[in-house]
């Protein structure tokens, strides 16, 4: 039992905060990178694959660094603490994750030994907007049609990565070149991309043994990403608070500075009592996701994805409102912190759906036991 | 980071766990679990088979009865107590006075006081509130005069909580009239049977008797009863202030009491998708708490303890409440049915539910109300 990071764990943090911290320190910097295609910065990301962080999930044979969740939140955390629109959750957590998990040895190498060097860009392609994509198989060849959307970065991806019908039943999932498809992107309102891809006889390569089905692989790595996500808002719900005790300390109103009125001072405690709390669950989410049991990961990641959802909007609405009028304009940082905490809250299944899957299950426990 | 306990952490976890589902009485954890009230004699009781295997005072120095352990065994002691539903040692006694005599206190007071605190042959009763002095609490006024070797005490106290049963009183006085608010105080041991002392029950919205008034009226109390120097009696207050939030957050006894209340209410919420998702949302937070507070015992090896600490009084109380207001709920009408007897046909849990849902109020008041948590962690930890 221990919720304290390693020495090479905290240098990773440090090195990271550096980098990303740096690049964003001046928001402006974050306005007018997300204000153009691709939306983030590619230098940035450029420098994350040179620091190792692009193939951090992955095995060394693929061209990764094969370290493990603790490191992977750790990035997260600090993406999030600058609301990074940078695709890293979407191209590393979600998309490279399951190729790595169910992809061929030419594949991976195909496609996470390109993600790692920060020269190709994997996007997942799974949400869609009503029905299903299939994929049809004649002889060897495959075909999806359908429609994804959204698809988180979709329109800069150099693969995609399409989960689909399979015509024997289950969920398979595929590679697609995205010039075989029409791919129209558009901007997300944290200032991130996001895209639909139309999907029409559209040629399409199986991801590991043709015709098999993936729903658990699939589900095991969007369990990933929650815990990702949370560990992403953890990040921003610590910046949103920060910036708002800033904030009370040095704003003057009525002559005096606004921690001088009580109902702000005890909201801020609220909004640290939040946050506390999300910062145990994420650890203890991510600790889960170490120990390989895919039934515990998926308990944990709908447990920290309520947790996340619900100390998410609780901080970042406190923290605009905290901040009164400067926090709405789209020049002061903490509406883009507030924006990238809503995107996260419903990128993979909100408070609420989390919630309806805990009260059915209810009656499975007693005691709900952290430790098994 | 790691999630398992070690292996040693896991075999002292099983021998707590052993220990109290085998020897302390069935029928005192069983009153426990069912939320029934417990006598003076079994908490008297529970506290004298933990003391006797060294286990009621574990946090003390090792001297008087303390084992050294870390703070995860402590944590792992106090989750393991509440799971099996044993009465946790006497607050007054393991988490109050214990520790300000074995801290503060004179090689004599030492040797009079801690074995029968340990032990329970000495029920504390802690007199510190006032009427006039609550979340101020330096605000006192009850008076301790100097004449001859002996303080004169006269005032009044008053939230004494089970006073009813106690033998002694630790107090908070005014020995300097003169000197600022918190400057004058000191702490006097005062013996409960001395002529003077007179105990007035209040009555509370439970209907229960759990706290009282206690007047004194010109109480002749020997010297050697004051603790430390005169007028330290505030640095005092604060040493066990700190102690009381840490003890004060029963998140296993919550937990078992959500767990409990599902048994008990499954055909209500076998088709009330509403209820289903209170009890899985308390159910999330809960588990947010207990974490914290395993994060806070796992990091506070050095002694100093976790910021994070004061989360701990401020949530678990919340939820405390919470679990005991949905259990009202899902009582329904049965909730009413407060004053029948055993030959009611509402069942027993049911009964219980609205006195205790009305009694854990007070759990958002005492030991620093939470507005008192809100200051120090608007103050301490963010600065403001």
């Amino acid at each position: 039992m221990d919720f304290s990071y390693d020495d090479e764990q905290v240098a990773l943090r440090d090195a990271v905060r550096g980098l990303v911290g740096k690049t964003y320190a001046d928001h402006d910097h974050r306005r007018s990178v997300t204000a153009e295609d691709p939306g983030h910065d590619e230098q940035l990301w450029a420098r994350m694959a040179e620091m190792g962080l692009l193939g951090l999930p992955f095995a060394e044979a693929d061209g990764g660094v094969g370290a493990g969740p603790v490191e992977i939140g750790i990035v997260c955390q600090e993406l999030g603490r600058v609301a990074a629109p940078e695709p890293y959750l979407a191209a590393v957590v979600l998309a490279g994750g399951l190729v790595a998990a169910c992809g061929t040895d030419q594949q991976r190498a195909d496609v996470i030994g390109p993600l790692a060097e920060g020269e190709g860009r994997p996007a997942l392609a799974h949400d869609e907007p009503a029905s299903p994509v299939t994929a049809s198989q004649d002889g060897d060849a495959w075909t999806l049609s359908g429609t994804k959307e959204p698809v988180l970065h979709g329109g800069s991806a150099s693969v995609l990565v399409v989960t689909a019908a399979l015509p024997e039943g289950g969920t398979g999932a595929f590679l697609v070149d995205p010039a075989d498809a029409t791919v129209t992107a558009y901007p997300v309102y944290d200032g991130s991309r996001a895209a639909r891809v139309d999907l029409d006889a559209t040629p399409a390569t199986p991801l590991g043994e043709a015709g098999r089905d993936l729903s658990s692989s699939i589900a095991t790595v969007l369990d990933l990403g929650r815990v990702m996500a949370a560990n992403q808002a953890l990040g921003a719900m610590r910046t949103a608070l920060s910036a708002t005790t800033d904030y009370l300390k040095s704003r003057k109103q009525f002559g005096v500075t606004l921690n001088t009125f009580q109902d702000l001072t005890f909201r801020a405690a609220d909004m640290y009592v939040s946050l506390e709390l999300t910062q145990s669950m994420v650890d203890w989410a991510t600790m889960v996701v170490a120990t390989g049991d895919a039934e515990a990961l998926a308990d944990a990641a709908t447990r920290v994805g309520l947790q996340a959802s619900r100390g998410g909007r609780h901080v970042g609405q406190e923290a605009i409102q905290l901040h009164g009028g400067i926090a709405m304009t789209a020049e002061y940082s903490v509406g883009s912190l507030v924006a990238q905490l809503t995107l996260l809250d419903h990128l993979l299944g909100d408070g609420g759906v989390h919630l309806r899957r805990l009260a059915d299950r209810i009656d499975d426990h007693g005691l709900v036991e952290p430790l098994g | 980071m790691r999630l398992e306990l070690s292996e040693d952490d896991q075999a002292f976890r099983e021998e707590m766990r052993t220990f109290f589902t085998s020897e302390v009485p069935e029928e005192i954890r069983q009153r426990v679990i069912e939320g029934e009230e417990l006598s003076k004699d079994d908490i008297v009781t529970a506290m004298r088979v933990l003391n006797d295997a060294d286990l009621a005072v574990p946090h003390w120095p090792e001297e008087w009865g303390g084992r050294g352990w870390s703070e995860l065994r402590r944590h792992i002691w106090y989750d393991e107590m509440q799971r099996a539903g044993v009465p946790p040692p006497l607050a007054f006694n393991a988490s109050m006075i214990g520790p300000v005599i074995a801290h503060f206190g004179n090689q004599e007071q030492k040797e009079r006081f801690l074995p029968p605190t340990a032990s329970a042959e000495i029920w504390w009763a802690q007199g510190f509130s006032e009427p006039d002095a609550g979340s101020d609490l330096a605000s006192l006024r009850t008076t301790a005069v100097r004449d001859g070797d002996d303080w004169v005490v006269n005032g009044q106290k008053t939230w004494t909580t089970l006073g009813q049963h106690a033998d002694w009183i630790f107090t908070l006085v005014r020995t300097d009239p003169e000197a600022k608010k918190q400057r004058g105080i000191s702490m006097l041991l005062i013996d409960m049977s001395l002529p003077g002392v007179e105990v007035r029950p209040i009555e509370l919205i439970d209907g229960g008797f759990e706290v009282n008034e206690v007047w004194f009226s010109d109480v002749r109390v020997p010297g050697d009863l004051l603790v430390g120097e005169e007028n330290q009696g505030w640095t005092m207050a604060k040493f066990l202030l700190g102690n009381e939030r840490v003890g004060v957050a029963p998140v296993t006894a919550t937990k078992r009491a959500l767990a409990r209340l599902k048994e008990l209410a499954a055909d209500t919420l076998a088709d009330d998708p509403l209820s289903r998702s209170r009890v899985a949302e308390l159910e999330n937070e809960l588990l947010a708490l207990e974490l914290t507070a395993l994060r806070v015992a796992a990091h506070s090896a050095d002694g100093e303890p976790h910021p994070a600490s004061s989360v701990l009084k401020l949530k678990g109380s919340e939820l405390q409440q919470a679990v005991s207001e949905l259990a009202v709920d899902l009582a329904g009408s049965g909730s009413l049915a407060s004053g029948a007897g055993d030959d009611s046909g509402v069942p027993a849990w049911q009964r219980r539910t609205t006195p205790r849902y009305l009694n854990y109020r007070k759990a958002s008041i005492y030991g620093g109300s939470n507005e008192i948590q809100r200051q120090i962690v608007a103050s301490r930890i963010l600065g403001l």
